[in-house]
């Protein structure tokens, strides 16, 4: 029987690969469903309907429809509490907390700058859209403030809401991917110990390479 | 001395959404006064709060957070049985919920803060408004404002029958655009201005406003 746990969009999209390192993270069992992006599938009246911004991703599950990747990955955790990584989300409150904190702090600081470059960097050259180099140097500086921060939270703890890998890293996992690989702004990253040994121990785990591999054979 | 301490200054948004959350939960707190045009949020001790530099700054004992809608979820959360119940259905209403908190934070707020700053701050500190980014982004907003107006169409509040966290985060940039021009934004749209009518009446909303005034 197919599983009823669907995501709509492809892997290469920041925000579905988002997802769909949670569910992999969860060991949840899952259906990609693709959306063509440069047919403008996304912004038909048919996709609207379970995603009135059309945009991606869209997920289901039994008797339910979402968007929205964090709140998507936030389901996904509280629903399958004890499949895959238990403490993906905290086992309990005071975790809780600060994961959402940094969740936060991931989608209202660091996800701005660093999707301007990723879209700047990495799609606008494939896009054939013109690059914007004022507005690329603004949103390096702004991410490069934030991972000032970052340098300094890291060397306080291994990762950011605590000693144990959450859904704060795992947000940003798909920016930090395409800067790192793609767009010659590894660097940023690299370059600053903490903020380096994080990304390192991050992206190697299994559930990451796994979505990957789904980018590069283009799934 | 009471266990939950907010810093910050009552006028800013993030603020104010801690604040509104605080009254509806009908919990005590503290207000500490953060002395912004001095910089006292980019330096220590504050910074221990929120290593971003940004208000607010939450306390509750021992535990400390930043980033507002965090703090709002912590306290709906840890507070649950105080004052207003945001919630109304099962786990699947729940994840709902969270989904249109999820809208607010990013299709609502990008767009709301920038003319906000355009249209209501830049006025009082006496800075030229630009006319470019208001016209673009209230284009924006219109269109988040069509989305809204069909989920309200079918759903009293955002998330489900009743107010939520998905709606009270929309309360402090609302207030201040409903004193512009992006007023016509909200009255235009039938179910949207009954939702922005609703939720602006919240008595613990009347509580974030009188203490606005009382701050100076």
């Amino acid at each position: 029987m197919a599983t009823p746990v669907k995501v709509y969009g492809p892997a290469m999209s920041t925000a579905v690969s988002r997802v769909l390192a949670c569910l992999l993270e969860k060991n949840v069992d899952f259906q990609l469903v693709p959306v063509h992006l440069a047919k403008g599938e996304h912004k038909k009246p048919d996709f609207r309907k379970i995603q009135p911004f059309g945009q991606v991703p869209a997920f289901e599950d039994e008797g339910i429809s979402l968007f929205e990747s964090r709140a998507i990955c936030r389901y996904i955790c509280e629903k399958y509490t004890d499949k895959g990584n238990k403490g993906l989300y905290g086992t309990n409150p005071v975790a809780r907390a600060s994961i959402d904190q940094w969740l936060e702090a991931e989608g209202q600081s660091f996800n701005p700058p660093s999707s301007v470059l990723v879209f700047q960097l990495a799609f606008a050259p494939r896009m054939k859209v013109k690059q914007d180099q004022v507005v690329i140097k603004q949103n390096e500086e702004k991410l490069s403030k934030v991972l000032g921060i970052y340098e300094k939270r890291l060397g306080e703890t291994r990762f950011l809401a605590g000693d144990e890998f959450s859904l704060a890293d795992l947000s940003h996992l798909p920016n930090t991917q395409y800067l790192v690989t793609t767009s010659g702004r590894g660097e940023m990253f690299t370059s600053k110990k903490n903020v380096g040994r994080w990304w390192n121990e991050i992206s190697s785990r299994q559930s990451w390479k796994k979505v990957v591999d789904m980018q590069n054979k283009g799934a | 001395m009471a266990a939950i301490r907010v810093h910050g200054t009552p006028y800013s948004t993030a603020v104010a959404r801690v604040l509104t959350t605080l009254y509806e939960k009908e919990l005590e707190f503290e207000f500490v006064a953060i002395d912004m045009k001095a910089g006292e949020h980019k330096k220590e001790p504050f910074l221990s709060i929120n290593p971003f530099g940004q208000i607010p700054g939450f306390e509750d004992g021992d535990l400390k957070l930043f980033e507002s809608r965090a703090i709002t979820k912590y306290i709906a959360q840890e507070y649950a049985d105080k004052g207003t119940q945001f919630k109304c259905g099962d786990s699947k209403t729940a994840a709902i919920i969270g989904v249109w908190t999820e809208v607010e934070a990013h299709q609502f707020d990008p767009v709301a803060s920038k003319l906000t700053w355009e249209l209501a701050f830049k006025p009082r500190y006496g800075l030229a408004t630009d006319t470019a980014i208001v016209e673009e982004n209230e284009a924006k907003l219109a269109k988040v404002l069509d989305v809204y107006e069909s989920r309200l169409a079918q759903s009293k509040y955002l998330g489900c029958g009743c107010i939520t966290l998905a709606d009270l985060h929309h309360l402090p940039n609302i207030h201040y655009l409903l004193g512009t021009q992006a007023k016509k934004l909200f009255d235009s749209r039938p179910h949207v201005s009954a939702w922005v009518d609703a939720i602006t009446a919240r008595p613990a909303w009347s509580k974030v406003l009188a203490l606005q005034k009382q701050q100076g």
